[in-house]
């Protein structure tokens, strides 16, 4: 039906493109999971509260894992999210109140978290952390924490940069200030046997990611390995290097459509996945089996959903997961 | 010794005055000082800066912004802010990256669509301002927040994600990337074409502004709109046009966000707005209207360029990129006024 009125509308506008588009995605039919529950435990509610911003892809990730395992498991799954510290724990306080029966946080800032948590415990609602706040999670009394350890995945950065016989890297930084982001970059900084440096930009402006990047190469010739922190951003340090003629590798953390077309023609080396998707999916799984048997993960330890290494010989096999959205 | 008989008093504005006067009168005098000296500053600095390719990267981000801040400079002049301008960018890459999919039509077709529906959101901005009389900071600050849900609303119900979908592989990508986002090689320079495009905005805005009706009016609804109107300025036109005029731009902006990413992120462009106002107040705008240029506003946002990437030249600590950005952009600012104000002492 849908298909039929966009090609009326475009033979009337009698400009239709022949390649790619909403009808090449629909031939290729991505083939996503059904949409049934497969229990019959009651219809719980489990909220997740992040500290995303608007629109941003990793995020919408992790929607998609939790949503599908909510649908698997017979849940009404809530999602709120707000980078501020205080207005996310304010979030939260709002789902204490409308009292579900579990509740997904990420821990970006500890320190402003960490009263609502406790509350939540102590109004019987079970809590698992997700993404951040490993070494927060066990002491605010959450159940397990799911996610990636930031200095382990940035560790296997330095591994990989070191098999590849990188000398001198540089570590793209798209949030000033982000705990994470930091750990990730002195993690690479520990393993790699090179030098490391550091570029703060400006995450919400490409242009100025990509200028910056450029005067950073052109500044050192000598950077032979440059490494951004989120998918988005590796294909724009691609035409930075290009522009300013630098015959840096260009590795990345996470992955997304691009970036798997990237890996795939050879203008990105590698990307370094935690998982998006696992970290919703299983955080909502884990609570059903929580509430259902009382079953904890982990033993009091992180259970990791990352670092995995993606190079050129996965990516092609990735190329359609990222297209659906849930890689 | 012969007493010098005084010529009788001229009308002072059929005077005629020097070259140098008349410079001095200029409302981007000082910015330019600003600008040599934020550039002799890196100069000796900065080793790199001097070359060649360093500075059309400088260029290259000084247009992204420059691009912007010509309209924004002529709505200040106008008497008026536009706090939706940053988002409006994104919105209009949105828009042409969802319309060309999901009709799998050309894209040049998105990007004509693109351009009308933006142009309707720039003459919203207007209509609402002259209609319901409130300071254009609220009516603006309305549009901004909507326009950033709208973006990201539209673009999770559409796409199904937070970013746009590629549209690299479709008919017409190429020939619109060329107009976009292309850059041209002139002996060793590397030129975006964006600089191109803010460049002819500079000319086209400083010819309407200085050789045209329009322009007049420009001045004279930012100086007094309520004078203006007493004597026939069509105020709430002009003002509707000045909104228009920042839509053209968010277009043009967007459309090379688009052509160069090829996937546009929904929610990008929020905090962009004060670049493009900072860069029209560093180069000379006033905060209340009346007074300014569109080619004080591009050294501005050369001033900015420059200043964001000689930092990273400099290869200075990162962890201090902030303060070192404002701090140089306050002594540019400082130098600016202070040039300007002697200039005016002494004409």
């Amino acid at each position: 039906m849908s298909v039929a009125l966009a090609a009326v509308l475009c033979a009337g506008l009698a400009g239709c493109s022949a390649t790619g588009g909403k009808r090449a995605e629909e031939a290729r039919t991505a083939q996503t999971a059904g949409g049934k529950a497969a229990v019959n435990t009651p219809k719980w509610t489990f909220a997740m509260v992040t500290h995303s911003g608007d629109g941003d892809t990793f995020w919408d990730i992790v929607q998609n894992g939790a949503k599908q395992a909510a649908v698997k498991d017979n849940i009404n799954f809530l999602y709120g999210h707000d980078e501020e510290g205080q207005r996310q724990s304010q979030l939260v306080q709002s789902y204490i109140d409308q009292k579900v029966d579990g509740l997904i946080v990420s821990l970006a800032k500890p320190s402003a978290m960490k009263d609502v948590v406790e509350k939540a415990e102590k109004a019987g609602i079970p809590v698992i952390t997700v993404n951040s706040g490993a070494a927060q999670s066990k002491a605010f009394g959450a159940l397990t924490h799911i996610g990636q350890d930031e200095t382990v995945a940035g560790e296997a950065v330095g591994d990989e940069l070191n098999k590849r016989g990188r000398k001198k890297a540089l570590c793209v930084l798209h949030e000033q200030g982000n705990v994470g982001h930091e750990q990730r970059c002195d993690g690479a900084k520990k393993t790699f046997k090179g030098d490391l440096q550091k570029l703060y930009v400006d995450g919400t402006n490409m242009p100025d990611v990509q200028s910056s990047i450029e005067s950073k190469l052109q500044a050192d010739p000598s950077i032979d390995a440059v490494v951004t922190l989120g998918a988005p951003f590796a294909a724009t340090a691609v035409k930075a290097k290009e522009q300013a003629a630098s015959k840096a590798e260009i590795d990345t953390f996470d992955l997304n459509a691009q970036v798997a077309t990237g890996l795939k023609n050879g203008s990105l080396g590698f990307a370094v996945d935690q998982q998006p998707y696992l970290q919703g999916y299983e955080a909502v799984d884990l609570l059903w089996l929580y509430k259902y048997n009382s079953d904890v993960l982990g033993g009091g330890k992180p259970v990791l959903t990352g670092p995995q290494v993606i190079t050129k010989k996965d990516a092609a096999a990735l190329q359609d997961f990222t297209q659906r959205g849930t890689r | 010794m012969t007493t010098t008989v005084k010529a009788p008093a001229a009308d002072e504005r059929l005077l005629h005055r020097s070259l140098a006067r008349r410079l001095m009168g200029r409302p981007e005098l000082g910015s330019v000082v600003g600008a040599v000296a934020v550039f002799l500053f890196f100069a000796i600095t900065a080793e790199p800066f001097l070359r060649v390719s360093s500075l059309s990267t400088v260029l290259y981000a000084s247009s992204t912004i420059g691009i912007m801040a010509v309209p924004v400079a002529l709505l200040m002049i106008g008497g008026e802010f536009d706090l939706s301008a940053g988002v409006m960018v994104i919105s209009s890459a949105l828009i042409s990256s969802m319309f060309s999919y999901q009709m799998t039509a050309n894209t040049w077709v998105g990007v004509g669509v693109s351009l009308l529906v933006t142009l309707a959101f720039g003459a919203l901005n207007g209509v609402l301002l002259t209609r319901t009389k409130l300071p254009s900071f609220i009516i603006t600050l309305g549009t901004f927040f909507m326009l950033t849900g709208l973006n990201l609303g539209f673009t999770k119900l559409i796409d199904g994600t937070v970013s746009t979908k590629s549209i690299a592989d479709m008919e017409g990508f190429d020939s619109a990337r060329t107009v976009f986002a292309s850059h041209l090689t002139l002996g060793s320079a590397d030129i975006q074409i964006t600089i191109v495009w803010w460049l002819a905005l500079v000319a086209v805005a400083t010819w309407i502004l200085l050789r045209t009706r329009v322009g007049n009016w420009i001045f004279a609804v930012g100086g007094n709109a309520d004078a203006a109107r007493a004597v026939g300025v069509p105020v709430t036109k002009t003002k509707i046009g000045l909104y228009m005029g920042v839509a053209f731009a968010a277009w043009i902006s967007g459309q090379h966000l688009l052509f160069s990413y090829d996937a546009i992120q929904s929610g990008d462009g929020v905090g962009n707005e004060f670049l493009y106002i900072i860069a029209a107040a560093v180069g000379g705008c006033l905060m209340t209207g009346g007074f300014g240029s569109a080619i004080g506003a591009a050294v501005g946002a050369f001033i900015f360029g420059m200043t964001s990437k000689g930092i990273v030249y400099a290869q200075w600590n990162p962890d201090w990129y902030k303060f070192f950005l404002g701090a140089m952009l306050l002594l540019a600012t400082l130098l600016n006024a202070w040039v300007r104000k002697r200039a005016e002492d002494k004409s």
